[in-house]
């Protein structure tokens, strides 16, 4: 419970730290870390228009989008606070409720009949699909770790005892993090601002979505982000009491939106046909984890 | 439970007889009323087996047979159970499905029989144990499914997949004869029991020969890789009930011959285990890679079916490996997934061809390339088209959820254990997993947004007809179990608890420990489910209150400036699997034809697509292709000259007589060199 309205509120600021560091990093003052959440509040606030080839899935797909990122965000714990939703393999749950919203939206993209958002569709189709190996096995390295598979047990198990398991843990955040910018389509996987429709993924699915709708989208996005956030922090939080894993929760939310500012500012877009490769660097970084894990309990042969 | 089963059997023979002297119309009526009946019996059987009773008794049999064991164990009921639902919506969808065929009364009267037939087989298989009248029963079952899938006759695409499954299917007989006839020889009795006599008293190689033959034989109905290659082009050619059918039980009958085969036989698991478990990784990831870029929706299903099997499997492979190192837990989930996903996608599958029946008979076609926009037309079935989307690809609240789940929670529990073989083994078939359900997604979100969404890419949509309510009727009742198992799963693992009881030994899996808390996990899931549907309900209600009174408008899709709309600017499914083609075009073959464009004023441009199965060319075609070439060495000796034959009969009567002659001889030189 406690995670879910952390993270909910991490979600309003969010995008508005990534963006302050852009400007920062480029010289300028830029907007304050709300603003992104008052543009969300004025999209909700208005019509829409709908593009005359559509029929009731794009309507209804942002509802699906959000809910589902919602549901799954009820599943992520916060240190040994476990989350709403907590069972054993919970995270396989999580897993296929983000790609429940996702086939929503790729759909909803392909039912406005524009060649562009079919691009778009294709992409994250495949690249969402190239990601879920790199999780997978990533739980899989960590339920090897602990003994456990459930997201709350696993981290609230996770201690770092040996030298070696502080890599771990940061090859892991490293993972989370691409994984983040990947399933949000931000650099160096895709560049939201090119606002050139060949070049986009995301940005190019939404591209009919008005008003309450891409109100809706577009805080989704902060909510996934703020989700991962979520995710990363439970790597350095342990079993500490709720005074400390709170600070710790905000300060990670923090730096990992800066992180993804500056990888924004510094970094160029990958070719769009060399993602599929970047992609797979985070399987076989998950592996080299799974590795780590069993170099660790000694299980090679 | 004597008398339920011969009445099951006579209702069946009465029916067929009495088919032909009705009016085409009553003949669907008949099939419907015969196939209800039967349903109903045998739901009573299994329903009183699954309560505890479970039926053995034996017929004496003639002196070729010897005694014919009739055993209904928990496995058999749950696969009646299956079994009898699918045919059930079968009947009901079918009965509509052939209004069109009307005029054929005499090929409508055969294609009633052999459903009947079709039906009772597969019950009978279920519960026979003796392995010459299983072989007959067995020819019986594939022998109706041809004169299924060759409804459409003169379509010569038809008539030839009708001979492949042919060929394939005795090929599988031949297989499944070779093993048994292995146990007669050494055991004298047909009897199912002494496959477990048998290889009890044997090292645990034979046992592990034997399976192979058995797996062999029953992969081939199954349609694991690379015996799979008479499904992609059976499943297209067969009418729509059919190809539900199909997909749905009559490949499932070859799951239900390995679980059979593995409740009987004594070897080493762990080796079976492993064995299945590859096998069932590549066919899962084989089958979907190959589903993607089929553009003929039926054809696209039939690979997905290979691909489910795969899943299937990997519970099979799974639950094996739980018996080989003796983990209770793990025997539990992957049996417990294997057997949950065999109703699922009996279900799911059902429900897609079944809809994708409406799309052929209001539309005309299955190429998903000249589709679109049809979800104007036929919101219903494009509705129950997205269930089953949904739920093959696996994504809750939907019930494929349930099973894959239970089967990554089986790899993810054994992951952690001591041996390293085991542990490397989960990390493969968790990726292979994940790829599949990856891959499904891609190959789904084509296939519906494709066919259903956006503007007609070939045909008009006014040419359309709108859906009749008796061909989607039919199909909610499967969407209403598909949902059943997803916010309910409970329920369901309680009866699959019964079967996996058998596999792991004990009586009742409740004194397996842990099993409670995997029910309990189940449990949960479902409720969560509930919750999850729940919240995109208020989600959804929540939008409409706010957007009720704003200001809406209707506009022109953007064009990136251009305003103008073509049906042609649309993506198309080719394109939209473009990255993935490119990406995966190593393991694929697709013929392309492509004129391009080309100087100032280009004529049209045009590209098509032809996909083939590498498999099927390498393993069966290439092959073949170099036996005829031997053989065509010696047309020169079938000349048609009838003093030729005749010679051909005299040096071979000459041979026959001298070569025992020359042997003898030779026989007597050797002797002779010897004793010099």
């Amino acid at each position: 419970m406690v995670s879910l309205i952390l993270i909910l509120v991490a979600s309003l600021f969010f995008t508005g730290i990534v963006i302050r560091t852009k400007s920062l990093a480029s010289g300028r003052k830029g907007p304050g870390i709300f603003q992104p959440m008052k543009d969300i509040f004025r999209l909700l606030k208005k019509g829409s228009v709908y593009s005359s080839t559509t029929s009731i899935i794009f309507q209804i797909a942002p509802s699906f989008y959000i809910a589902s990122v919602l549901m799954a965000i009820l599943i992520v714990p916060l240190g040994d606070y476990p989350g709403v939703i907590s069972f054993q393999g919970d995270f396989i749950l999580f897993a296929y409720l983000l790609a429940f919203g996702k086939f929503f939206m790729i759909i909803s993209a392909l039912d406005t009949g524009s060649s562009f958002e079919g691009m778009g569709a294709s992409r994250e189709s495949l690249f969402s699909m190239l990601v879920e190996p790199a999780f997978f096995i990533l739980m899989g390295s960590f339920a090897l770790l602990t003994g456990h598979t459930s997201f709350h047990s696993i981290f609230s198990t996770l201690h770092y005892g040996s030298n070696i398991s502080y890599l771990l843990g940061l090859l892991a955040t490293f993972v989370f993090i691409m994984i983040a910018m990947i399933e949000n389509s931000r650099m160096p996987v895709d560049d939201p601002k090119t606002h050139l429709e060949l070049t986009m993924i995301h940005e190019v699915m939404v591209l009919d979505n008005s008003g309450f709708d891409l109100g809706l989208i577009l805080h989704t996005t902060n909510l996934k982000f703020a989700m991962y956030g979520a995710i990363i922090s439970n790597f350095f939080i342990g079993d500490l009491s709720l005074m400390y894993t709170i600070p710790i929760f905000f300060a990670v939310q923090i730096g990992f939106a800066i992180v993804a500012g500056l990888l924004e500012s510094f970094m160029a877009r990958f070719r769009m046909s060399h993602n599929p490769q970047f992609i797979f660097i985070l399987t076989s970084v998950s592996l080299l984890i799974f590795f780590g894990v069993l170099l660790l309990l000694e299980r090679f042969v | 439970m004597r008398l339920l089963i011969e009445l099951f059997n006579l209702v069946a023979v009465v029916s067929i007889v009495a088919l032909p002297f009705l009016k085409v119309r009553r003949k669907g009526i008949l099939t419907l009323v015969t196939i209800c009946l039967q349903v109903v019996l045998a739901s009573i059987l299994s329903v009183q087996v699954l309560s505890g009773n479970p039926v053995d008794y034996s017929y004496a049999g003639s002196f070729i047979t010897g005694a014919i064991p009739i055993r209904v164990d928990y496995l058999s009921s749950w696969f009646i159970l299956i079994i009898g639902f699918t045919f059930l919506t079968g009947a009901v969808y079918g009965i509509q499905y052939m209004k069109k065929y009307i005029d054929q009364a005499a090929n409508i009267t055969l294609h009633a029989s052999a459903y009947i037939l079709a039906f009772t087989t597969l019950i009978d298989i279920c519960i026979v144990q003796n392995s010459l009248v299983l072989l007959v029963i067995w020819e019986m079952m594939a022998i109706s499914s041809f004169i299924l899938i060759i409804f459409e006759h003169y379509k010569t695409e038809t008539l030839r997949a009708g001979i492949n499954f042919l060929i394939q299917s005795h090929v599988c007989i031949l297989f499944l004869t070779l093993a048994f006839m292995w146990v007669r020889i050494k055991t004298g009795t047909y009897d199912f029991n002494d496959i477990t006599a048998f290889t009890g008293s044997q090292p645990s190689l034979i046992g592990v020969g034997l399976f192979i033959f058995f797996f062999i034989g029953f992969a081939i109905k199954a349609g694991f890789v690379p015996f799979h290659t008479w499904l992609p082009l059976a499943h297209p050619a067969a009418p729509a009930h059919i190809s539900g059918v199909m997909s749905g039980v009559i490949i499932k009958i070859g799951i239900f011959g390995i679980l059979r085969v593995l409740l009987l036989i004594k070897t080493n698991f762990v080796t079976i285990g492993y064995l299945i478990l590859v096998i069932s990784v590549l066919t899962g990831i084989y089958g979907v890679m190959l589903a993607i870029i089929q553009h003929n929706l039926k054809k696209l299903l039939a690979y997905h079916s290979i691909e489910n099997i795969g899943i299937i499997g990997i519970g099979i492979g799974l639950g094996c490996l739980g018996v080989g190192y003796s983990n209770q837990i793990l025997i539990v989930l992957g049996f417990s997934g294997a057997l949950l996903h065999t109703l699922n996608h009996s279900l799911f599958k059902s429900l897609l061809f079944y809809s994708t029946g409406n799309v052929y008979q209001l539309a005309h076609t299955i190429n998903i390339e000249s589709l679109g926009g049809l979800i104007r037309k036929m919101p219903q079935t494009a509705f129950l088209f997205l269930i089953g989307s949904l739920a093959i690809c696996g994504l809750p609240p939907f019930n494929g959820f349930i099973s894959e789940f239970l089967i990554y929670l089986g790899m993810f529990k054994s992951i952690s254990s001591t041996d390293f073989t085991l542990t490397a083994m989960m990390l493969f078939s968790i990726l292979g997993l994940v790829l599949i359900g990856g891959l499904a997604m891609i190959c789904f979100t084509k296939a519906f947004s494709i066919v259903f969404l956006g503007t007609p890419r070939q045909i008009s949509i006014d040419k359309v007809e709108q859906e009749k309510r008796a061909s989607t009727l039919p199909l909610y009742a499967i969407v209403a179990v598909i949902m059943a198992i997803g916010i309910v799963p409970i329920a369901f693992l309680k009866v699959i608890s019964l079967p996996v009881g058998q596999f792991a030994n004990v009586i009742s899996v409740d004194t397996v420990s842990q099993f409670s808390e995997i029910t309990h996990t189940a449990a949960m899931i479902g409720v969560y489910s509930a919750v999850f549907i729940a919240l995109v309900g208020l989600t959804i209600f929540i939008r409409r209150m706010i957007t009720r009174n704003r200001l809406t408008s209707i506009g022109n899709t953007w064009g990136c400036g251009y305003n103008g709309s073509s049906n042609k600017m649309q993506y198309t499914a080719s394109s939209f699997i473009r990255t993935y083609r490119k990406l995966a075009s190593p393991f694929l073959h697709v013929d392309k034809i492509k004129r391009e464009a080309k100087e100032i004023f280009p004529d049209s441009v045009h590209q098509e697509t032809h996909p083939h199965d590498k498999v099927e060319k390498w393993l069966i075609d290439k092959p073949i292709y170099a036996f005829r070439q031997l053989l065509s060495r010696f047309t020169f000796l079938q000349n048609g000259n009838v003093q030729a034959y005749i010679l051909y009969g005299f040096i071979f009567i000459t041979l026959v007589i001298l070569i025992p002659e020359i042997i003898e001889k030779v026989k007597f030189l050797i002797n002779f060199l010897n004793q010099i």
